[in-house]
């Protein structure tokens, strides 16, 4: 007792003697800084407010409706009322909360009409659709198999996994099953079987604690290095089967190990430095924070820990590691958006868990962004880094979130939520050079302590963004022309519709045979001079006189106009998006009646 | 309250006493306080509230210490010589362990719980935190030297809060309320992606 009071006091008085010496260190690391946190713009210095009360910026893009949360959820009180991802399916909306879910009808979008709302304490209640399957992520230790509010006191009431909610009528939702789990889900993702249309499986994301084995001993959840105790619970993704004439009897049908054997710095001799014989532990991931799947491609996106991992799917119940990508800058690998042509991933970094203010001018750029990485077969190579630009206050968590892409054809477009650092879109076409092109951004909840708030996530949607707002409710916005995002290309964009749309199951996009489309790719050659000025006119005028016709006369017009683009190709200096567009235009003809 | 001031009269004249001890012989293989390390001064008052736990505040409590001293090893990095790959990380830990520390003195205001003040939190002793030793042996250091000590006690001290997480998941009831329950498990991930990197720069150190 004596000698620790002595270490106590000895630690007292040094601690003293090292704050004299470095008396500012936040000074001193200023000096490390690369930031790109600007003051000069219009997203700085917005006015505080709740609900729709705060100071707005935007360019590019528009408010169309904002809904306040149903008075069920409409509770300020930390974490456990705030609003989490959503996920879509013809007109209506699937919108999670920490306790619960809202539905939504969106036909008009303009005035969403709520249709239920699921009362459940969850923690985070990230969401999927899949037909009338509605999929709810469980992971917190309060959550319980009755959906109570009171907490758990007896493990055996604890629902740490994911809910199976039947929505055939979006009115009034029915809980049919709860798959539970050893680390409950934080996120999870839908991988559809290759072949078999009936059934899907869920990769499950978190890397939680593992759960007491006696709450759900058939689990057998049990702790520990895989070396060790191969059976551990931790170290793994959990895969639950669903079959989906019989989905009350979904439930866990494997793991995948995909962590072991991750490239680790080879040491002298060849020994890695996380074997155990070292006494140093086996670190590396413990599980994703979530996966993207691309079933068009087989291929599913790992954000685990300091890896960002590309597996391929072809057999769901084995994925196998394609390659692995780390980065010293890149805080917590968090999620994954492909490209449309699965080229390029873009992967995002939540430093700070998302409550944190991550974006002030004091905040490193490499840090809390995303990271642009080419994909060419099966290896992944990095680019460049992205940051939302607008420095934040220190009363607005901020850092990269979650989003999706915008569908213009001939471009790599996202839109993403940064909490309180709003709404942005970005062109990553050229993954070393990512640019904002449109914003949305509201002021601080609360001007003078952290509240948090702002945009979980934020997914263009059949013509219009979405957006989730942690304390405010649900923002519909659409975007607007600007120099970086013609009329054309947001009507392509329009064009492009989907039947059904969860963030981390990536449909792939397809776009009609439309003017629009094939003008995009125009205004694109406009915009980057990818073809001399008398060329690019010629072909408007061109477009222009082939809309005006009808049936054959337009079938030949448009083929003359193709077979010109051909010839253009060659001496382009933007070959590739001519090709396109003569590929479009030839789309058109083949369209015409 | 009372209790408080009296401890704190009884460790200055303590601290006073010990002041003339001559310093430990300095180690050159360091010796982090491993998980056994598990001893700090009398905890501040902490109770039970709607939906959180004494252990809960516990937690946080402990947490601001164990944090307050990662800021204070962070902050040597710059001064001492740390190669660029280890600045970026203390610049990491700096930033993220300050706001957290934020954010645990907000949790416990908000909930009429006892917030330590910075000398309770640099005096507290949890898993993996550095010895007075340890900490002067740091500071001392420079250069290639720095940085492998650097790595190694950092690694200790995330690996004890990596710990304190567990036990707190291990207290009955604890660990429910969302906001506690997201900042440990966020602490889980984040630290647990730190000690990966770490490990990379210590075997970079190595060749």
């Amino acid at each position: 007792m004596r000698d620790r009071t002595h270490r106590a006091i000895a630690t007292l008085a040094l601690a003293g003697a090292v704050q004299l010496a470095f008396a500012s260190p936040a000074a001193v690391f200023a000096q490390q800084q690369d930031t790109i946190a600007t003051l000069n713009d219009r997203r700085v210095n917005l006015r505080a407010g709740t609900g729709n009360t705060a100071g707005i910026a935007a360019r590019g893009m528009r408010l169309v409706s904002y809904t306040p949360k149903p008075a069920q959820l409409d509770s300020a009180s930390g974490l456990a009322f705030i609003n989490s991802d959503l996920a879509f399916r013809g007109t209506t909306v699937y919108q999670g909360n920490f306790s619960g879910f809202s539905i939504w009808n969106v036909a008009n979008p303009a005035r969403p009409v709520e249709l239920s709302t699921v009362v459940c304490a969850t923690d985070q209640a990230d969401p999927s659709i899949y037909g009338n399957l509605l999929f709810i992520s469980a992971e917190s230790p309060r959550s319980r198999t009755d959906c109570g509010m009171q907490g758990v006191q007896d493990g055996k009431d604890r629902m740490r996994g994911v809910r199976i909610y039947d929505v055939s009528n979006p009115r009034a939702p029915r809980l049919i099953k709860n798959v539970q789990t050893c680390r409950g889900s934080h996120t999870h993702t839908i991988v559809p079987h290759p072949t078999d249309r009936g059934v899907i499986y869920l990769y499950v994301g978190g890397s939680s604690n593992v759960r007491d084995s006696a709450e759900v001993p058939e689990l057998a959840c049990s702790t520990g290095a895989v070396a060790e105790n191969p059976n551990t619970a931790e170290y793994r993704v959990d895969i639950i089967r669903v079959p989906l004439r019989n989905p009350e009897q979904a439930a866990v049908a494997g793991y995948a190990r995909i962590f072991q054997g991750l490239p680790r710095p080879a040491g002298r001799g060849g020994v890695s430095l996380g074997d155990t014989a070292t006494g140093r532990w086996a670190t590396g991931p413990s599980g994703c924070h979530d996966l993207t799947s691309y079933p068009a491609y087989h291929l599913v996106a790992g954000s685990c820990g300091s890896y960002g991992i590309l597996l391929d799917a072809r057999n769901p119940e084995k994925p196998v590691v394609l390659d692995a990508k780390s980065d010293l800058n890149f805080s917590l690998w968090h999620t994954a958006v492909f490209s449309n042509d699965a080229k390029r991933v873009v992967f995002t970094d939540e430093w700070g868990g998302g409550t944190a203010p991550r974006c002030r001018t004091t905040d490193p750029f490499r840090l809390g962004g995303n990271t642009v990485l080419t994909i060419d077969n099966g290896k992944m190579t990095q680019h460049g880094y992205f940051k939302m630009p607008a420095a934040q206050t220190n009363t607005e968590n901020c850092v990269s979130h979650n989003g999706g892409l915008v569908p213009v054809p001939g471009r790599d477009i996202m839109v993403q939520g940064w909490y309180q650092g709003g709404v942005n879109v970005f062109d990553f076409t050229d993954p070393a050079r990512p640019v904002e092109i449109a914003y949305f951004d509201r002021g601080p909840v609360n001007a003078d302590t952290l509240v948090v708030g702002g945009s979980w996530g934020a997914y263009y949607w059949n013509g219009y963004i979405y957006s989730s707002e942690l304390s405010r409710g649900l923002d519909i916005l659409e975007l607007v022309p600007s120099e970086q995002l013609s009329r054309n290309e947001i009507e392509a964009a329009r064009l492009a519709r989907m039947d059904e749309y969860n963030p981390q199951m990536q449909p792939r996009i397809t776009w009609p045979a439309a003017f629009p489309v094939v003008r995009s790719y125009l205004d694109q050659l406009v915009r980057n001079r990818g073809l001399p000025a008398a060329r690019t006119s010629a072909i408007a005028s061109a477009l222009t006189r082939a809309e005006r016709t009808r049936g054959t006369t337009r079938r030949t017009q448009l083929n003359v106009l193709a077979a010109q683009l051909d010839r253009d190709a060659r001496r382009a200096a933007d070959a590739a998006r001519v090709t396109a567009m003569a590929a479009a235009v030839r789309d058109l003809a083949r369209a015409t009646r | 309250m009372l209790r408080s001031g009296l401890y704190w009269t009884v460790l200055a004249l303590a601290a006073t006493a010990c002041a003339s001890r001559p310093q430990a012989t300095p180690q050159t293989v360091p010796t982090p306080a491993g998980p056994a390390a598990h001893h700090h001064m009398p905890d501040l008052p902490a109770t039970a509230g709607p939906g959180f736990t004494a252990a809960d505040v516990r937690f946080m409590q402990h947490m601001i210490g164990h944090h307050a001293q990662a800021v204070q090893m962070a902050a040597l990095a710059p001064t001492n010589g740390a190669s660029e790959a280890v600045v970026r990380l203390a610049q990491k830990i700096d930033i993220s362990q300050r706001d957290e520390i934020d954010m645990m003195k907000r949790w416990l205001r908000e909930r009429r719980q006892a917030v330590p003040d910075e000398a309770h939190s640099h005096a507290m002793m949890m898993p993996g935190m550095l010895t007075t030793q340890q900490l002067a042996h740091l500071g001392a250091a420079r250069g290639r030297e720095f940085d492998r000590l650097f790595l190694n006690l950092m690694t200790r001290h995330h690996q004890g809060a990596l710990q304190m997480v567990r036990e707190l998941f291990r207290a009955p009831g604890a660990g429910q309320e969302p906001d506690i329950f997201r900042f440990a498990t966020d602490v889980d991930a984040d630290q647990r992606d730190e000690l990966v990197v770490m490990e990379r720069l210590l075997h970079a150190l190595q060749d």
